[in-house]
């Protein structure tokens, strides 16, 4: 076989006559996606395989390796050959021991003397030290334990003979920045192994194109020249050269990756539950239909339920095991349980002695969990890919249909299930935007390779620019990096002389010490979970409750409206919240059958940009209504003949009074996230043109506003230009809880802030100063400063979605429809049912103060009224 | 907040959004910034500046912002503009610790001579600072003390166990959180029952202790008030209404 490429309209390569002998022993025919992934490999190509659950993807991305590995025989034990071959990535630990079972099936039937081992975050030390000396043929590991090995000073030596990189579910994880991360840990290798292929598995995603673009090595592709085939097939969006005013250009030049794409598997049937026959108004849990996914349960051989937060989770999974007369097992699984007991749900289903799991987006991805026959998609699906992704969880096997079953919580739930099934139908998916590197993970990574050993600031630029999310870095940028690595990047050059990376003689970079190195380990990777506390079981030591066993971990926030004595679900129980000692929230137990649930707020995810496209277009188009259940049709018309039905290249508006308060209710339909921003803006000006806003809330669909004053006389054009996203953003977002929490992510990723530091497990305290106040000081005194800049592109991108915001108001500018109503229209009752239970941004945390100095002020003044009220008026008190 | 409380304190705002209590008989403000202002003896009181904390962690590698000294001071100048107090005394912990007196730069050390110039300037010792102070009194203007007697009140830096009537205190950082519409705020804040009084934290970079720990809550016999630094007022809260 030659190095050039194979045409894809060659007959595939046949099977080694070992593998081919295995296939037909288990009566398998190899696929040809598996057959064009190893004629990938015969070409030295870097290859990107997109195709569905269940097609043997994974064993398509280990084939090659598997069959390089037994033509080459027993491994020897030091020089060429000795080192790990293949390194494969997975998002997820779980998915490391899943593909380590399934890949020692193949090895031992076949009876290859290959080795095969796992490393994450669990893996005693003894045996990462003996993996350290005796590296495995292949290993198994996640990109943060990349991030470890990148800041080793061993790791150019322990990877020199790396053949092959294997990145599993790479659909989720390219366009964070754990895939910054993982990109930039890809461009080090690449460097220690410049032969090394490069191999990513993903679910079908909208363009593969852009996946491609991200996966493949070195920078900005130059003109395409003529016959090139292969450049389509890598080519994804092209990013502008950026090229620095100084410093050296980035390198041109780069490769190709090759596109394989699976066979689509059967259609699955996707059906939406109409709980007898009705749809309710509003909500967003989907409780009333219970009893009949109860039902369901029963009927089928082990079903997965799907929701789409954990609170939602718990209580669903206590509503299913109040009624479960038949003691069905019914597991739990979400992200916040305790790990051991999230296996102990696991090993049970792999064992198939569950008949129903709920569950969040942890099992979203692909871990092979036992015989599933149906996905129940409990409340809106937000999204058609990840829909997909849920449904294939059911009937591994790409040849039989998938079975799943969505349960609207809502109407216009109803009418967003109906578009995702109508989505699933035509395989059409979500898309993604463009993603560019975050710097204060490319922070991260410079500290590390300065752990690893000295490195010089041109080379480590250009290797960088070969990394996907940053070809487009400036030279600027990236000393900017450099510096904060170095000294914090402050415009005040104190720190020069505590700098945690300086330069040797030769004017290379590296670490000032060993101990700076070794906290700079202890604080590897880019997920930064919120502050979290251990949920513990109290036990009573004298006057003082202490904690014991430990049930999960929760975020800090979730307690904040807690009292003790407060009852709650967690881990399918319900606990009596006791109080929080340090790092723990203690609990115990409680009989409490109806546990004080606190607000889980809506989903995490906003409905996809292509299915909210959707929604709108189905609501415009009457003859579209027909599909849907004769409740929602009737909604539909109802609201046509009080108000109107919003068309889709409008924006619809209704004004109305009620109680004492005006109303303005508009439907973008661009999910919540966006939603919140948008009212927190209309508020800022609706109180500069005197209307008095009082608050508003948001779902998915639309937003309400209530004010003193009414609004039906505004602009409402004029009141949605996009100057919206002008001054009021900037001012509003500096103020945001979000932008503090977005600067205490960036601060801890880049390590400006440790979360670890050595023997501070002990004291359990994660960080020991407010990250608040470091925000506040340097907003004052240098709001330029790189991760102030980092924080604000990501919370605009992330928790404000601002990008979605501005597109709305430049698609309705000049379509704002107004409806003026003299009551509640049919689609606002949603969102009206919303108030009081949302929680309150922006001026909250004075609002929260005063409310409680009112309190005190409204008793001093009940005092001085009633100080001389005759005693037969003291009942007015 | 019971109605002997509310009469033992008999808090008034005042305009600049501070609160007017009596401790021990004696007539304080409580600023808005976290400083104490004793009108009768002309005496601005501030507690816990731990200046160079930034710095603190700088030498050990992590690079917080160097601005918390300039933005402490600056928040000194300000009450000092609007006071002109006769008198100053910082209530101890001034420094986070034994070097930080070196490592304030020379355009901060210049600030705080300008503002003690004309003053009897008072750094009370605390004990992070207690050694920062004893070797850089030639650094620094002003006069060092262990504790004070002003009027009826005595400072000190560290809180006694028992009955004080009339001590004023720092050093545990006082934080109050109160919670509505499902969200927790905390901020810093004084305490008082009307006998002593405990001080808010000064500096930029302190963080802060629950009020409803045994180390605060413990020094007091009846449930105190707290009173919580908002953007631009104090506010006054009723201690069943923390969380």
């Amino acid at each position: 076989m030659t190095p050039a490429a194979a045409p894809a309209t060659l007959p595939p390569p046949a099977l080694p006559p070992l593998f081919a002998d295995w296939f037909a022993r288990r009566g398998w025919a190899p696929r040809r996606h598996q057959l064009e992934m190893i004629a990938a490999a015969e070409a030295g190509s870097h290859a990107l395989l997109v195709a569905p659950t269940g097609g043997g993807k994974t064993l398509a991305g280990f084939l090659p390796s598997l069959i390089e590995l037994a033509e080459r025989g027993p491994k020897p034990e030091t020089g060429p050959g000795s080192g790990v071959h293949t390194l494969y990535l997975s998002p997820l630990k779980a998915l490391t021991t899943d593909v380590e079972r399934n890949l020692m099936t193949p090895i031992r039937e076949i009876g290859l003397n290959i080795h095969v081992e796992s490393r994450t975050g669990d893996t005693k030390q003894s045996k990462r030290q003996r993996q350290r000396e005796f590296p495995p043929d292949i290993l198994l590991t996640t990109p943060e334990q990349l991030a470890l090995f990148c800041a080793w000073e061993g790791a150019a030596a322990y990877f020199a003979d790396l053949k092959c990189v294997v990145l599993d579910e790479v659909h989720a994880i390219w366009s964070g920045k754990r895939g910054d991360l993982l990109s930039l840990g890809l461009g080090r290798l690449q460097a220690f192994s410049p032969g090394m292929r490069r191999v990513a598995l993903s679910a079908t995603v909208d363009d593969p194109g852009m996946i491609a673009e991200w996966l493949r090595p070195g920078p900005i592709p130059p003109p395409r020249g003529e016959g090139d085939r292969e450049a389509v097939e890598g080519a994804g969006p092209r990013l502008p050269p950026h090229h620095a005013s100084h410093g050296p250009l980035p390198p041109a030049g780069g490769e190709r990756v090759r596109v394989v794409l699976g066979d689509p598997g059967a259609p699955a049937v996707v059906d939406v539950l109409v709980s007898e026959g009705k749809v309710p108004w509003a909500g967003h849990t989907g409780l009333h239909a219970l009893p009949e996914v109860y039902e369901i349960i029963r009927r089928a051989g082990m079903a997965l339920i799907f929701v789409n937060t954990r609170w939602q989770a718990e209580f669903v999974f206590q509503s299913l095991w109040a009624m479960n007369e038949d003691d069905l097992p019914i597991g739990l699984h979400h992200g916040s349980l305790a790990a051991e007991q999230r296996r102990k749900v696991e090993a049970a289903m792999a064992r198939g002695d569950l008949r129903a799991v709920v569950c969040t987006s942890t099992l979203d991805l692909g871990i092979d969990w036992g015989d599933v026959d149906l996905v129940i998609q409990l409340a809106a699906p937000r999204g058609a890919s990840r829909l997909v992704q849920r449904i294939g969880r059911a009937n591994h096997r790409l040849d039989e249909p998938s079975r799943a079953l969505m349960v609207p919580a809502s109407r216009f739930e109803m009418l967003e299930c109906q578009a995702a099934r109508e989505a699933v139908a035509e395989n059409a998916f979500d898309w993604e935007p463009i993603h560019i590197g975050t710097l204060d993970t490319l922070a991260q990574h410079v500290m590390g390779v300065a752990c690893a050993g000295p490195f010089r600031l041109d080379d480590l630029y250009t290797e960088v620019c070969g990394c996907g999310p940053y070809r487009s870095l400036s030279w600027e940028s990236f000393e900017e990096v450099v510096d904060l690595v170095a000294t914090g990047g402050y415009a005040l050059r104190t720190y020069d002389r505590f700098a945690r990376i300086v330069r040797d003689r030769e004017g290379r970079w590296k670490v000032r010490n060993a101990q700076i190195a070794q906290r700079h380990r202890m604080n590897v990777g880019a997920i930064v979970s919120a502050a979290t506390l251990n949920v513990r079981v109290a036990s009573r030591r004298g006057q003082r409750l202490t904690g014991g066993r430990k049930i999960g971990e929760v975020e800090e926030s979730y307690f904040e409206p807690l009292t003790p004595g407060d009852t709650f679900v967690y881990a399918g129980q319900v606990w009596a919240f006791q109080g929080i000692a340090g790092m723990d929230a203690l609990v115990m137990p409680a009989h409490d059958s109806d546990p004080k649930i606190p607000s889980w707020g809506g989903s995490k995810f906003p409905i996809s940009v292509s299915l909210a496209g959707r929604v709108r277009r189905m609501i415009e188009d009457r003859d579209h209504w027909r599909v849907l259940p004769p409740d929602v049709q009737e909604w539909l018309e109802l609201q046509e003949a009080r108000s109107a039905i919003p068309q889709a290249g409008d924006m619809l508006v209704e004004t109305f009074p009620r109680g004492d308060r005006h109303f303005l209710v508009a439907y973008p339909f661009e999910g919540s996230i966006a939603h919140t921003t948008l009212a927190m803006l209309l508020t800022r000006r609706l109180d500069r043109l005197g209307v008095g806003p009082l608050g508003f809330v948001c779902t998915d669909y639309s937003l309400a506003i209530w004010s003193i004053r009414p609004m039906h006389g505004l602009d409402l054009d004029a009141l949605f230009e996009p100057d919206l996203l002008g001054d009021d953003l900037e001012a509003w977002l500096e103020e945001s809880f979000m932008m503090k929490r977005s600067f205490r992510n960036c601060a801890l990723i880049s390590g400006l802030i440790e979360r670890r530091q050595p023997g501070a497990e002990k004291t359990g305290r994660q960080v020991t100063f407010s990250t608040d106040l470091i925000y506040d000081v340097l907003r004052r005194h240098q709001p330029d400063h790189l991760l102030l800049r980092t924080a604000r592109a990501d919370a605009a991108s992330g928790l404000l979605d601002v990008a979605r915001l501005g597109q709305l108001l430049t698609r309705i500018r000049g379509h704002v429809r107004h409806a003026r109503l003299d009551k509640p229209s049919p689609f606002s009752v949603p969102v009206l049912v919303q108030i009081g239970r949302e929680r309150v941004g922006g001026e909250a945390a004075e609002m929260i103060l005063a409310a409680h100095a009112e309190d005190f002020a409204l008793e001093t003044l009940v005092a001085e009224v009633m100080a001389d009220a005759p005693p037969e008026l003291e009942g007015a008190r | 907040m019971n109605a002997q409380l509310r009469e033992a304190l008999a808090p008034v705002r005042r305009g600049c959004g501070g609160l007017k209590v009596r401790v021990n008989g004696e007539a304080c403000v409580l600023r808005c910034s976290g400083a104490l202002w004793v009108e009768a003896e002309r005496t601005l009181i501030a507690s816990d500046l731990h200046l160079e904390k930034g710095s603190a962690f700088a030498v050990r590698g992590q690079m917080l912002p160097p601005y918390d000294s300039p933005a402490t001071i600056a928040k000194l100048e300000a009450e000092i503009e609007a006071l002109d107090p006769a008198r100053v005394v910082l209530l101890g912990d001034s420094f986070h610790d034994s070097k930080a007196v070196d490592r304030l730069n020379d355009a901060d050390r210049t600030r705080l001579d300008r503002l003690a110039a004309g003053r009897d300037w008072i750094w009370l010792e605390g004990n992070h600072d207690l050694k920062a102070l004893a070797g850089a009194l030639d650094l620094l203007t002003g006069r060092v003390v262990t504790t004070l007697q002003l009027g009826a009140l005595r400072l000190i830096h560290e809180p006694q166990p028992g009955d004080r009537p009339g001590e004023v205190a720092g050093h545990l950082h006082p934080a109050a959180r109160v919670v509505a519409w499902g969200r927790g705020v905390r901020r810093p804040c004084f305490v008082t029952d009307g006998r002593r009084l405990l001080m808010p934290a000064f500096g930029a970079f302190t963080g802060g202790l629950d009020v409803r720990d045994p180390a605060v809550a413990g020094l007091f016999e009846t449930p105190p008030m707290a009173a919580a630094l908002g953007r631009d007022r104090v506010h006054a809260l009723a201690w069943e209404a923390l969380r």
